[in-house]
């Protein structure tokens, strides 16, 4: 089985006044129909990566990369048009943050309706009806009612949840998503991975999964990428990530608070810059 | 040191209206530290902004340090304080770290501000290199640091924080966690926390309160949660669901109303 999505030495690179900053610097991974996290502290390189996929870089950002194949078709030396049908239709990106995704003067079932309508074209009456459901089938309580709200009239995991119903309206192959969950309560979390999780396994949708919380991540991806610096420290299966060698990855998860072992202070990370050095 | 009793608050009108908090009660004695986890939409944020002021409609009590909140009281500013879960949209992306620290005093007309605004920044651990900086030049925790700095310019007594470092990575969050232990302790400071990541709940907090559809559903200190031993169905619930994800779980999870 070919992969979804193939990237080798995939390299991100910012102007800066001192020069260029290379902000991911040589990621490479193969994506198969399965759920795949990246996790990593801030400023690794996580969303940067995930926008490099999908074409969504900032526009004074250089790419680079040996290869860059979604489903064998190679993204570096499509067209434009190519481009677009492959990114609108079979590959969506759902944003870290909804507040800057959603526009503030529509009313959210406007704003899914013209999503549903953009793809799948049919009636207004259509959408609206599938608009609804995916509304429920985010577990948005009173959906009809939050069809009719302006975006700041909503809580923030409504608007995680809103996105995410948004991005699938297209049915998309490959799903990136960006710390998706972080404004959800556990229980809302659960049953929005169950969504996604369906999809992969039904569907077989790809996923990357990208988020801080790697004790999510190892119990619901198949595969992880740590990132620290622009690159992929380490690679595992997501059921090992608690007994990961690295110290960076051991670092990440000492520093997370535990239910069953209190700590009056919790470790911080000490940063190597050897962890830097090429392999 | 707060105290809120039958709070209740409605937004919208007609087919629309929310009961968005349904009879919330709950106090805080001074220098304690308390949680607020429930349901997405439960109204946890809203309980925060009656406290803070943000939101002036409501009925029952909302009082901190015997002081109703959103009555035009002009002692509250000093005495409490909110931080907000965004580091980016909390502070005016045109003002200097300088400018958004020494606001504060100059409303209230406090004199003195630089060598509160050097004290503040020290206290936070930012040193003074980032005193002139603007917050895209700062990272998500900075920018945290930075919006807690502020919180505390007027010395308040009470510290609302909502969800204060779920946008942050987890190295930063546990230096965040710390330095608002830390601060709790220098300052005698009683903390209201908002917070989706049970563990970090009970990390920073003596007890907790459980939301669901506006009402607490339970109230326990965080050594019952330790002891996974909360009474309500909707809090076992929530504590199963905080194990990581699992299949079978979701697919048995219930809705409570
Ligand atoms: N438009 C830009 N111009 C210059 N540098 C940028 C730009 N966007 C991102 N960067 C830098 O690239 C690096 C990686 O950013 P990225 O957003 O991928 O991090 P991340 O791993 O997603 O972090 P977080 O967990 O905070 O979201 C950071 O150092 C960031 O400052
Ligand atoms: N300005 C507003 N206008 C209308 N409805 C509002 C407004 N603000 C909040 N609400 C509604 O009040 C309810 C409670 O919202 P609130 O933001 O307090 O929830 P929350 O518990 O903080 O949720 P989350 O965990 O998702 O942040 C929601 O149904 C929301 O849609
Ligand atoms: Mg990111
Ligand atoms: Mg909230």
């Amino acid at each position: 089985m070919s992969a979804l999505l193939e990237v080798e030495d995939l390299r991100v690179t910012f102007p800066t006044p001192t020069g260029p900053f290379e902000a991911v610097r040589g990621v490479s991974f193969s994506l198969g129909r399965e759920r795949l996290g990246i996790v990593g502290e801030s400023g690794s390189g996580k969303s940067l990566t995930g926008r490099a996929v999908i074409g969504l870089l900032p526009p004074n950002a250089r790419l680079s990369a040996r290869r860059l194949a979604f489903d064998g078709v190679d993204l570096l030396g499509a067209d434009a048009r190519m481009l677009r049908r492959l990114r609108g239709r079979r590959m969506s990106l759902v944003l870290q943050d909804p507040k800057y995704s959603l526009n503030p003067v529509l009313r959210i079932g406007e704003q899914i309706a013209e999503a549903v309508r953009l793809h799948r074209g049919g009636s207004a009456r259509e959408a609206r009806r599938r608009a609804l459901g995916m509304l429920e089938a985010v577990r948005i309580r009173d959906p009809e009612r939050a069809m009719r709200l302006y975006p700041h009239e909503v809580s923030g995991g409504m608007g995680q949840r809103i996105m995410i119903a948004m991005m699938l309206a297209p049915e998309p192959d490959l799903l990136i998503a960006d710390e998706p969950t972080s404004a959800l309560d556990v229980t809302v979390q659960m049953q929005v991975l169950a969504i996604l999780d369906n999809l992969v396994a039904k569907r077989g949708m790809g996923l990357i999964f990208i988020s801080h919380d790697l004790d999510l991540v190892a119990s619901f991806c198949d595969r992880v990428l740590v990132m620290y610096g622009g690159r992929v420290m380490e690679e595992c299966r997501a059921r090992e990530l608690a007994s990961a060698r690295h110290p960076y990855t051991r670092g990440l998860l000492d520093s997370l608070p535990r239910i069953d072992r209190p700590r009056e202070l919790l470790p911080t990370l000490s940063r190597d810059p050897a962890w830097l050095d090429p392999a | 040191m707060i105290r809120v009793e039958d709070l209740e608050v409605t937004f919208g009108a007609g087919r629309d209206a929310v009961r968005a908090v349904r009879g919330v009660s709950f106090a805080v004695a001074p220098g304690e530290s308390f949680g607020l986890v429930g349901e997405s939409g439960s109204g946890k944020s809203t309980v925060l902004r009656v406290l803070a002021g943000l939101n002036t409609r409501y009925r029952g009590v909302a009082e901190i340090g015997g002081i109703a909140a959103g009555r035009g009281d002009r002692r509250l500013p000093r005495l409490v304080q909110m931080v907000f879960q965004d580091p980016y949209g909390s502070l005016h992306p045109r003002h200097t770290v300088d400018r958004a620290l020494s606001e504060p005093l100059e409303i209230h007309g406090i004199g003195d501000a630089n060598a509160r605004v050097a004290r503040a920044l020290e206290e936070v651990g930012l040193g003074p290199a980032f005193r002139f900086r603007y917050p895209n030049q700062l990272s998500g925790g900075q920018r945290q640091r930075v919006a807690i700095a502020r919180a505390l310019m007027l010395e308040p007594k009470v510290l609302l924080l909502d969800e204060p470092t779920s946008a942050l990575d987890v190295s930063v969050q546990a230096e965040i966690l710390n330095l608002l232990k830390r601060l709790r302790a220098s300052h005698r400071l009683t903390i209201l926390l908002v917070s989706h990541n049970l563990a970090v709940i009970a990390h920073m907090c003596d007890r907790l309160a459980v939301m669901n559809r506006g009402a607490i559903v339970e109230e326990m200190d965080s050594e019952a949660l330790r002891r996974a031993a909360p009474r309500e169905p909707y809090t076992r619930q929530l504590l199963l669901a905080s194990r990581g994800y699992d299949r079978a779980v979701a697919a048995g999870l219930v809705t409570y109303d």
